[in-house]
């Protein structure tokens, strides 16, 4: 890898830290099942940004690219799901608190 | 680089307005400003059909069912919005001092990753690699797609309603 490439991993990585840093805290300290949601997405945008520039920095950018397409492929039948799941909750319920999930049996 | 480092901190920044947001429906807003910064980058690093399908489906798609999931639950009342608004000020203050922390450890630390290069095998065609490596997956990839369907077509199924 040359030196700059280096440079440029480097600071995507930093960078790529800090976004999984926001989404991991929102993920634990939320009480909100919708924000839950947005901070595995955070996670899973900071995990594609990576892969990305693993790509870019060792010059398989052919592989990476089709490997986040799956990503993003299985990102949206998540989101699809953890939305209808939301719902259904919030019907359940009557709030999208994640303590009230407490109250669920089975 | 300077415009890489730009767009970096402009998509952190976007992150940490998601996260800390008081709106779900700024936050969700925020999260498809984040999506763009990364396409963005996805055509700076060299992959633009990753770059399409981030701004299509990410900015595009998943925008549109968080939002349709917000606007299909009871917006908050004002007394709610107050009660909530001091709650999660105690709770996300600590954020930022997280990152600024983590931060300025990783600069200290200097961690110096070092890739393997395959220059010898360059990978460069997507098509080749999907169709040609990586074809099984497709198939699997379709499948989670149809398991997706379903599953959503049986979570909104109106008669399940009564068993729950």
């Amino acid at each position: 890898m040359s030196g700059e490439n280096l440079q440029l991993f480097s600071v995507i990585g930093f960078f790529v830290l800090m976004m999984s840093l926001a989404g991991l805290y929102c993920l634990v300290v939320t009480r909100s099942l919708i924000r839950a949601i947005i901070g595995l997405e955070l996670l899973i945008k900071a995990v594609t940004l990576l892969i990305i520039a693993v790509g870019y920095v060792t010059g398989r950018t052919g592989l990476t690219q089709s490997l986040v397409i799956t990503v993003i492929v299985i990102e949206v039948v998540v989101m699809a799901m953890a939305g209808g799941l939301t719902l259904r909750i919030y019907k359940h319920n009557g709030s999208l608190d994640v303590r009230l999930l407490k109250r669920l049996k089975g | 680089m300077a415009f890489v480092i730009t767009l970096l901190v402009l998509m952190t920044a976007a992150a940490l307005w998601t996260v800390m947001g008081r709106s779900l429906l700024k936050a969700t807003i925020g999260l498809a400003v984040v999506s763009a910064f990364i396409t963005i980058l996805m055509f700076k690093l060299d992959s633009p059909l990753a770059a399409v399908f981030e701004l299509s489906v990410c900015a595009g798609l998943i925008t549109v069912i968080f939002v349709s999931t917000i606007s299909l639950t009871r917006p908050l009342t004002h007394q709610d919005i107050i009660r909530l608004s001091k709650d999660r000020k105690k709770r996300y203050w600590l954020l930022p001092v997280i990152m600024a922390l983590a931060g300025a450890a990783l600069y200290l630390v200097r961690v110096s990753p070092d890739l393997p290069a395959y220059t010898s095998f360059p990978m460069k065609n997507v098509r080749d690699i999907l169709w040609g490596l990586r074809q099984l997956d497709l198939f699997g990839q379709i499948i989670i797609i149809i398991a997706g369907a379903i599953g959503v077509v049986i979570l909104f199924e109106e008669r399940i309603k009564d068993e729950w």
